[in-house]
């Protein structure tokens, strides 16, 4: 219970910045729309994939603790850390790419755009970065999972805190899926 | 809580909290503790540190106005001064004081259980919030200068200045997410830990609003956790969201920030409220009176608490539509309270009223809370509130709920527990002394800021014009009169944690809620056998006769 409670506050935090994001769109609704062109939604789409199956193998994970299946939860477990490390990887191109255009917060080009192209880039900044500290918290913690697998500590008999590291990445997954479309579909 | 004492068996042998040895010893015995009784204590010492420094930029600020022009301080000294003032009462005394000191310590007894559900995060909490508390104080030293942007830390002010906001923000964060902590811990472990037989409306009247409070803490605080990062993001690249200049609005920010921090005033009242529905029945040797009704108006001022944010905000240009709607509903939030303010004093009347410290300090929550309660509908009233929007008229109206409410509550909170948290006594006479000196010094210090606001006098002015210099120098003077008071207080209270008068006796008061019934003070686990709960709380027609046999008081 107390997870869940967690993670709903970390649902409503992000909940402030959609509120925001809603807020400036209905503000700004055709410059959203140039802006959002802008960004790539090959690159976008593929990201969603990744994490997605990320999201899957940590459920793996879980099953094959479940099933005493020691080594097995190891390697989703590593295999989730890796597939997470590559959307980081993934975003970092996305976002030097970026800069490379001359778009990033305070930059000439970008002030030289309208108003809300400014916001859409800025909130795109700020929205995509917290997900992104959230992929590393996301990360560590399964590492942290993954040790104390190793160790014995989690084990078939006791996997609570290993479901609930899984309930946080999927929280984390999920934002995404809310970020992927207000960004980068809605053109 | 009528049930059978003798059946919780504390069999007097085990060694109290305080004696307790565990894995370590000395002060890691303490700071490394996860008993929840130990944890209150280490906030109290830490609480009582932070508010005795925002008492002393309190009354640094007074000097600093008894008279017009510069009297001891330059204007950007007492911007910054004002500022800690506020970050420091607001964040670190008056939102976690009440649960974070009492209901960590009384909480789990009062349902009967051994500990709170997640007694390592509550020890987190703790931290966190000591490094919050840090972190603040670390502002005033680096260079650049404390914050000087009020607690409120107001967009774009707080983006363009240059002094340190970000370390105060970050001050912010941190504590906000130790209250979203206690606050997890709080609600998980009245759902999950209540003592057999203990049903929800057998719970005490302060564990239901201790749990209102609780949602309030995890709902409302996210949203001042990103809307302060959002300021820091600000300053650090300029994002523009709330920049008029990049096409943002500098209007959200208020929305945002009064989203959380209207709320944040429920978080401030409701524990006190809860204290003082504890206190009134034993000391008025009555069952309170409409039970139900206060539990389920906790409930309801939270809810509707929730809804009322931009009533701070009526003159920033809403909608007439807009300042209708949040005028209307500011109204409806005075309801809840005034059945509480109702149901205390009914259950007074008539009762046989023992005027011992905790209830001295009661009587002047409710006094002082009904003061600042009417002049909050008053300022709920848009024409008025046009008139005295950043007038003193303000600081005198959140002075009086937010210190003669909570810190009143937080004073008897502690008068009332503590013989049960240190198994001694203080000086009652004593108290009784500094009681009358904390309350007369608290009317003649803010009283005087209700007339000078009407007039006209703004807030956080830091000179003023010569026709409110009677005003200012009363209030001056009453914050002397609140200091020694203080002082008093502080001096009574150390003293007697080590050389007070012991106390053995379990129940000090008469009270019939669970704490009463264990050992003073408690052991390690509270319990030896967990009570089973049967009969409803507050029965007192049924302990009065043997009360007048024992004359305890
Ligand atoms: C000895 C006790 C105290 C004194 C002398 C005192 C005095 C003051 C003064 C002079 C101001 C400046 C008002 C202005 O410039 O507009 C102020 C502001 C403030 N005080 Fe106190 N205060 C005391 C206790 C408290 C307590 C206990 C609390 C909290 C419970 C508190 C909360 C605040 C806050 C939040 C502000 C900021 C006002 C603003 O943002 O405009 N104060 N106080
Ligand atoms: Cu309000």
């Amino acid at each position: 219970m107390g997870m869940w409670l967690f993670l709903f506050t970390e649902l409503l935090l992000f909940g402030g910045m959609f509120l925001l994001y809603s807020v400036y769109r209905f503000q700004y609704a055709d410059e959203f729309h140039l802006a959002a062109k802008e960004l790539n939604t090959i690159m976008g789409a593929f990201n969603t994939a990744v994490l997605l199956t990320s999201s899957l193998t940590m459920v793996l994970a879980i099953i094959a603790l479940q099933r005493d299946q020691k080594t097995l939860s190891i390697l989703m477990q590593l295999i989730t850390i890796f597939l997470a490390l590559f959307f980081l990887v993934n975003k970092y191109f996305e976002w030097t790419a970026k800069f490379h255009h001359g778009i990033y917060p305070g930059s000439e080009q970008l002030l030289s755009k309208s108003s809300g192209e400014i916001l859409f880039f800025g909130l795109y900044y700020v929205m995509t970065g917290l997900h992104g500290v959230h992929v590393i918290v996301g990360m560590f913690l399964i590492a942290v999972m993954t040790r104390m697998t190793r160790k014995d500590i989690i084990t078939k008999d006791s996997y609570v805190r290993l479901e609930n590291a899984g309930l946080y990445w999927h929280l984390v997954d999920i934002i995404w899926i809310f970020l992927f479309p207000l960004f980068y579909l809605i053109t | 809580m009528a049930v059978d004492a003798a059946a919780i068996k504390t069999n007097g042998h085990e060694p109290s909290y305080l004696e307790f040895k565990g894995k370590h010893s000395g002060i890691l015995g303490w700071i490394l503790s996860t008993d929840h009784k130990r944890i209150g204590i280490l906030y109290l010492i830490s609480l009582a540190i932070f508010f005795l420094v925002g008492v002393t930029f309190g009354f640094l600020m007074r000097l600093e106005l008894i008279s017009p022009g510069r009297t001891i301080m330059d204007p950007q000294t007492y911007n910054s001064i004002f500022t800690l003032h506020g970050v420091i009462m607001i964040f670190l005394f008056v939102v976690p004081g009440i649960p974070a000191v009492f209901g960590n310590f009384v909480l789990p007894i009062l349902i009967g259980a051994k500990d709170v559900a997640f007694p390592r995060i509550n020890l987190m909490s703790w931290y966190m919030y000591v490094i919050g508390g840090l972190l603040a104080i670390i502002a005033i030293l680096l260079p650049g200068g404390p914050a000087d942007t009020g607690w409120t830390f107001y967009v774009p002010y707080s983006v363009r200045t240059n002094t340190n906001v970000i370390v105060a923000l970050i001050a912010a964060f941190v504590l906000g997410f130790s209250s979203i902590l206690t606050g997890l811990n709080f609600v998980t472990t009245v759902h999950r830990l209540r003592a057999p037989g203990m049903t929800w409306f057998k719970m005490p009247l302060s564990v239901w609003s201790l749990y209102s409070t609780a949602w309030v803490q995890v709902l409302a605080t996210p949203i001042i956790g990103i809307t302060l990062l959002l300021v820091a993001v600000e300053r650090w690249f300029g994002v523009g969201i709330f920049d008029p200049a990049l096409g943002g609005d500098p209007v959200l920010y208020q929305h945002l920030f009064w989203i959380y921090s209207h709320p944040a005033v429920y978080i401030m009242i409701l524990p006190a409220m809860g204290v003082v529905s504890e206190i009134i029945p034993v000391f008025a040797r009555r069952t309170i009176f409409g039970y139900k009704f206060i539990a389920f108006s906790s409930i309801a001022i939270a809810l509707f608490g929730s809804l009322v944010w931009a009533h701070h905000m009526f003159t920033v240009g809403m909608s007439d539509t807009g300042q209708f709607i949040f005028s209307l509903l500011t109204m409806l939030v005075a309801i809840p309270s005034a059945i509480k303010v109702f149901n205390w004093v009914a259950t007074l009347y008539k009762g046989s009223i023992d005027l011992a410290t905790p209830l001295l300090f009661v009587l002047a929550f409710i006094f002082l809370f009904t003061i600042g309660g009417l002049t909050g509908v008053m300022q709920g009233i848009l024409s008025i509130d046009m008139q005295v929007h950043d007038t003193s008229f303000i600081v005198a109206h959140f002075h009086y709920v937010m210190f003669g409410g909570t810190g009143f509550g937080f004073f008897a909170a502690m008068h009332y527990w503590f013989p049960k948290m240190f198994g001694r006594m203080y000086n009652r006479k004593l108290a009784k002394t500094y009681f009358w000196f904390l309350f007369i010094g608290f009317n003649v210090l803010y009283f005087p800021m209700f007339i000078m606001g009407w007039l006209g006098m703004p807030r956080r002015y830091y000179d003023y014009l010569p026709e409110f210099h009677s005003y200012h120098f009363i209030s001056t003077i009453g914050s002397w009169i609140l200091v020694a008071g203080m002082l008093m207080m502080v001096y009574n209270i150390v003293h007697s944690i080590w050389k007070g008068k012991v106390v053995t006796e379990k129940n000090v008061w008469g009270g019939e809620t669970l704490e009463w019934q264990i050992d003073t003070p408690p052991i390690h686990e509270n319990f030896v056998n967990i009570p089973e709960i049967e009969a409803d709380p507050y029965q007192y027609k049924m302990n009065e006769e043997e009360l007048e046999k024992q004359e305890v008081r």
